[in-house]
């Protein structure tokens, strides 16, 4: 299995959740690296089911947002599915303003959006 | 702490380097914590600051280290001012396609300057669009 840097992940039955390791996900490079891992989960190992648990995220700029939406794009296009949780209210709000939170499906907790695969 | 204390002027020119640019925001942004900005607001001045830089880097000198960007920032009691220029071509701001359009929403680009507009009380560019200007007044809360 590919080593991840920039995410921790834990498999609860068939999803993978996924855990951000930088609570501030603004640095290009670290952006682009995570951009890679999670491209990776999809491309390379091959799994349909996602579910970004953002718990951790104080912070994300708009370059961080470019990396979810290629992944939501490339997670449709190999049939599997995307879910996004945990997002602490001001973050949210990037969402609403950029009407992001129209194109995700995001949930309050890890276990609604367990529970919605 | 007194007013006088969060009147201040700080000016910075840097290589086009984004680890420089991440010192400015931080400088900054421990300016604006120490001057009793809420948390909320910070969050959105960080976005707005991040992605001027970012972009001034980036897009406007094309990560050319021999183009500076310039950033003043000027803060008072109730408003802090910030100008960021860089040395492109410049762009036409309102020529970005308005990413909340259903055709556009699955682009990755181009949701920074809606962000900035955002969570800014004033943004404004110049003609040639290489310098942006904005503005945070200060929400003292209801």
């Amino acid at each position: 299995m590919a080593v991840h840097r920039r995410l921790q992940l834990t498999e609860v039955g068939d999803v993978t959740v996924v855990r951000f390791v930088d609570r501030k996900i603004l640095d290009e490079a670290n952006i682009q690296e995570m951009g890679q891992e999670l491209f990776q989960l999809i491309e390379e190992e091959d799994r349909k089911s996602l579910l970004l648990n953002f718990s951790s995220v104080e912070f994300l700029s708009s370059a961080a947002l470019g990396k979810l939406i290629t992944l939501d794009k490339k997670v449709k296009a190999h049939g599997g599915k995307l879910k996004l949780s945990n997002i602490r209210p001001e973050i949210y709000e990037v969402f609403a303003i950029t009407k992001l939170n129209k194109l995700f499906d995001i949930k309050d907790d890890e276990a609604d959006a367990l529970a919605s695969f | 702490m007194s007013n006088q204390s969060q009147v201040w002027t700080y000016e910075r020119a840097i290589p086009s380097d984004l680890t420089l640019g991440n010192q400015v925001l931080e400088d900054l942004l421990a300016r604006f914590e120490a001057d009793g900005w809420d948390a909320r607001q910070i969050f959105g001045i960080r976005l707005a600051l991040e992605e001027a830089v970012v972009n001034a880097i980036k897009h406007g000198n094309c990560l050319d280290c021999n183009k500076q960007v310039h950033v003043i920032c000027r803060s008072t009691v109730d408003k802090i001012w910030i100008k960021v220029s860089d040395q492109g071509e410049g762009f036409d701001p309102e020529a970005v396609p308005d990413c909340t359009d259903e055709e556009h929403i699955d682009i990755p680009s181009g949701r920074g300057i809606m962000l900035m507009r955002n969570f800014m009380s004033r943004v404004e560019y110049n003609d040639k669009g290489n310098v942006v200007e904005m503005e945070k007044h200060r929400d003292h809360g209801s």
